[in-house]
């Protein structure tokens, strides 16, 4: 059943939130802590566990696998709403401070990237 | 005219699926004939929304860009945070735990790297603009991080709302920029595998611009930086009102 499928997809982004929201109150933030990527952890461990493989495989995968093809498609209307009127009106000063973080994290990628591939080789020569 | 908004207003989020469907189809034509598919068609279809976005916002003055005409309302429930996270989480469908864990510690590094490195740069612009008031530096800087972490800051502080505005306004260029700029540097970046992707996800956090980023550059990278990138603004957050405010006060 396609509904087990979206059901248990459902079930993971609400817990997740909760989660995120639970945290945001416990660390005092006016923002949800990681609801999202918690949420997607408890689909990664719910379609990698034995327990789960009803809702997972079968018609009931295809109910979570349409979701995740209709993505590109949800991103270009989110596209669509944005307040791009307001980007540009904030004046030079917004731009500027944009564009800078944006080119500074960038350049900070491949950096970082290795930390973590430099860490991984280091476990495996222990 | 009544009739077909009737239908269009009662149907919003079908006539949604239709427009986004048709605009994609353009994109990917364009993306095959024009560019023979060097740039992404996705790409394009992202770059035609926030054109539209753009004139939709021109249009009618509203903050939500084409969702504020009204025959395209749909628009709105469609690209909104509901489905747009509930999309997110169901690409992690098919990741492999052991790739979110090779990537884990350099993930947790990148989202602290992120959140105070675009920090300091929006804070040191502020600073070279001018202004001199800890409050309105470390709003601005906190807008570079996000546009929500920047009003999240902002008023915490007690930050007057131009500064605030101000603060969307750099959160805003930065997730744009991102959501267009992503594709055409992610080769010399070297975002081509899950690890960087999560590292990618943790240092840009702008949760609307990688995963648009990272849509138009290789859908398979979406998830493993979806991952890092929502736990940057809940970090933005808290560090923004406290510990980076703290710092800008006994610097200035």
């Amino acid at each position: 059943m396609i509904i087990y499928g979206v059901a248990l997809l459902s079930a993971c982004l609400i817990l997740g939130m909760l989660i995120g929201e639970a945290l945001g109150v416990a660390l005092g933030v006016q923002a949800n802590v990681g609801g999202v990527g918690i949420a997607m952890l408890f689909l990664v461990l719910s379609s990698n566990s034995d327990k789960f493989k009803a809702l997972v495989e079968g018609a009931s995968g295809t109910g979570i696998q349409f979701w995740s093809a209709m993505y590109i498609p949800i991103v270009v209307a989110m596209a669509a709403r944005q307040n791009v009127v307001a980007a540009f009106e904030g004046g030079m000063l917004a731009v500027v401070a944009g564009v800078a973080a944006v080119l500074v994290s960038f350049a900070l990628v491949p950096v970082i990237s290795k930390i973590g591939n430099s860490d991984t080789s280091s476990q495996e020569s222990q | 005219m009544e009739i077909l908004e009737t239908v269009f207003v009662r149907n919003s989020l079908v006539v949604a699926f239709a427009v986004v469907g048709l605009t994609i189809w353009i994109s990917y034509f364009l993306a095959n004939k024009l560019t023979k598919g060097r740039i992404h068609g996705s790409a394009i279809a992202i770059a035609l929304g926030l054109l539209a976005a753009y004139f939709g916002g021109k249009a009618t003055g509203g903050s939500a860009g084409v969702a504020d005409i009204t025959l395209l309302g749909g628009i709105g429930l469609m690209g909104g945070g509901m489905m747009r996270d509930f999309a997110i989480v169901a690409t992690a469908f098919g990741v492999k735990l052991s790739e979110l864990k090779k990537a884990g510690l350099a993930g947790v590094v990148s989202i602290f790297a992120g959140v105070i490195v675009s920090f300091v740069v929006g804070a040191v612009v502020a600073v070279l603009y001018g202004y001199t008031d800890p409050v309105a530096v470390t709003t601005i800087g906190a807008g570079a991080v996000t546009y929500i972490v920047g009003p999240v800051t902002g008023s915490a502080l007690g930050a007057d709302s131009d500064i605030i505005a101000l603060s969307v306004a750099a959160g805003l260029i930065k997730s744009i920029l991102v959501m267009i700029g992503t594709p055409l540097v992610a080769k010399t970046i070297g975002l081509n595998n899950p690890q960087s992707a999560m590292v990618f996800g943790g240092l840009m956090g702008t949760t609307s611009g990688v995963a648009a980023g990272l849509a138009a550059t290789d859908p398979k990278l979406v998830p493993y930086g979806a991952m890092t990138a929502t736990f940057y603004t809940g970090v933005g957050c808290l560090l923004g009102p406290s510990i980076l405010f703290f710092i800008v006060n006994a610097i200035l």
